[in-house]
């Protein structure tokens, strides 16, 4: 009893029961995970398991079909907008393809969430994204255009802007995604070395192994909506299972066709 | 056939039913940010509203000069060359100022904002929805609602009026130019002229116009904007239909607001 009572405190996002539709086709099947305090969780799996949309749920983009989503001991499911509100100002998102807004310097884009959440006056609030766009080697950048940074610079800005506030919970979208090696290295780097400095609780979606494998202290594998297992690096590595161990490994999927519902996929007979 | 027939026409209706469903809501959402954003600390930038004020309107005042004053100047074409037969060329100065004030002008402007503004925000909107900047926005705590909609609906309930106004003053200068050239009449009798024909009602008939058209321009750019998917060329999409859906729906409110006015 105690146990259970010290890990919903050390909890920092609780997905329970969670079920989800796009349209009228599920996406996820009752999941159920957490990640602690100042964990790096890396949710993987192939195309289509479901794990990007699992993210969105947890950052309160969509409505879930049932279960709850608790973050930081906020159900995002029940809680009032104004309550959300002040509950975004713990998280911080990076996006897959950075989504700096184009219009606004670098600089600018860091200062965003400070110009709109704080009172700060405009030296503090320039002092503030400097030093966060030093963290992530962006120093000196703040006066160019999204549109004149590299990919591996869009991300680290985004990082700035998503750490800017502090926030007690990171949120990461294919980190590594159209970034060349040395650059997803420097941004794994980057996750660790910010979850050491603020003890941040950090989840990350992607499919890059070699960086699931430097950064995670937790793996959840997803496969069709539906959680395969959760479990240190080692314990997933060594798993047994024959999807984990083919994701591992790289293997095509092996698709099994039962001929009568391909003959109707085709005819486009097939409406379930 | 039939049944792909009406399979279209009912998933048509439906699209229609729920743009329409959230254009309204767009539309109460972007008022309550106006009146309790500052209530909930997310109070509306003034900045944001006068930076699509100068892109709305101090930015369109070249072309709205030019087009103002070359209607003017085809309605005293127009209108000197069909009076000329029953004699009456004199009465042209009632005829350009009361098509100008009630009609002309709020529906070019209306055209033309819909056109250089409408599309440009249907663009941004869709630009910022595929690059994910709409979901960066509302996780970082900013309603996009708040952001983006509200600047640009009062930017318009202010620029798409005053622009107007500033077309009657220039279509008229228009019209007078060339009856003054045209029936030897000087611009102060022509302006004196204006003046004794013109009512009050008639300015404030197309202002009202006006302010119908920056709501349908707003609404119909932002939820065009706002529902793209599919990359660049659903950006290209939703920005034709928005201009094409703007002035269509122009027009017919304007058609039914002038049989409301004129009955």
């Amino acid at each position: 009893m105690t146990s259970q009572t010290d890990t919903q405190q050390r909890a920092a996002i609780e997905v329970e029961d969670l079920v989800t539709h796009y349209g009228s086709t599920k996406i996820l099947d009752h999941v159920d995970m957490q990640v602690e305090t100042g964990e790096i969780m890396v949710i993987m799996g192939g195309s289509g398991s479901g794990k990007s949309t699992l993210l969105r749920y947890m950052l309160g983009l969509h409505q879930a079909t049932s279960g709850s989503i608790k973050l930081l001991g906020h159900d995002i499911t029940k809680i009032s907008a104004k309550e959300m509100d002040d509950l975004r100002k713990n998280m911080g998102v990076s996006f897959q393809g950075g989504a700096l807004f184009n219009s606004m310097t670098v600089g600018e884009n860091v200062c965003l969430p400070l110009r709109e959440h704080t009172q700060l006056d405009e030296n503090t609030m320039q002092i503030m994204s400097r030093m966060k766009l030093s963290v992530v080697n962006l120093g000196g950048f703040e006066d160019l255009m999204p549109a004149q940074l590299s990919g591996g610079m869009i991300k680290r800005a985004a990082l700035a802007r998503a750490i800017v506030m502090d926030p007690k919970l990171l949120f990461f979208d294919e980190p590594s995604a159209g970034l060349d090696p040395v650059a997803a290295a420097e941004l794994d780097d980057l996750i660790l070395r910010i979850r050491k400095a603020l003890n941040t609780t950090i989840v990350v979606v992607t499919h890059d192994l070699d960086s699931t494998f430097r950064i995670a202290d937790r793996i959840t594998v997803l496969d069709k909506g539906n959680i395969l297992m959760i479990g240190t690096v080692d314990e997933v590595r060594n798993s047994d299972n024959e999807r984990i161990q083919s994701l591992l490994n790289r293997e095509a999927r092996h698709v099994e066709i039962n001929a009568d519902e391909y003959l109707k996929e085709l005819t486009g007979q097939k409406s379930e | 056939m039939l049944r792909t027939f009406t399979e279209k026409l009912g998933r048509t209706t439906i699209r229609g039913i729920e743009e329409l469903g959230y254009s309204l809501a767009l539309l109460v959402e972007s008022a309550y940010w106006l009146i309790f954003g500052f209530h909930r600390r997310q109070a509306v930038k003034l900045p944001s509203i006068f930076a699509q004020m100068m892109h709305i309107g101090i930015q369109a005042l070249p072309i709205v000069t030019i087009l103002a004053f070359a209607i003017g100047m085809m309605l005293a074409i127009q209108g000197i060359a069909t009076l000329k037969t029953f004699g009456a060329e004199s009465q042209v100065v009632l005829g350009i100022a009361l098509s100008v004030t009630r009609e002309f002008s709020p529906l070019i402007i209306g055209i033309l904002v819909a056109g250089r503004s409408g599309s440009a925000l249907a663009a941004r909107i869709g630009t910022m929805q595929i690059a994910q900047e709409i979901d960066a926005l509302r996780v970082i705590g900013i309603s996009p609602v708040r952001y983006l909609v509200t600047p640009a609906m009062v930017a318009m309930l202010i620029m798409l009026p005053a622009l107007t106004f500033f077309a009657d003053l220039v279509a008229l200068l228009g019209g007078g130019v060339y009856s003054s050239l045209e029936l030897g009449m000087s611009l102060q009798a022509y302006a004196d002229r204006t003046i004794e024909v013109l009512k009050v009602d008639d300015i404030t008939q197309g202002l009202y116009k006006s302010l119908v058209f920056a709501v349908i321009i707003t609404l119909v750019s932002f939820v065009n904007g706002f529902s793209v998917t599919a990359g660049a060329e659903g950006v290209g999409k939703a920005t034709t239909r928005s201009v094409v859906l703007s002035i269509t729906y122009i027009i017919i409110a304007d058609m039914v607001f002038t049989f409301v006015l004129t009955h």
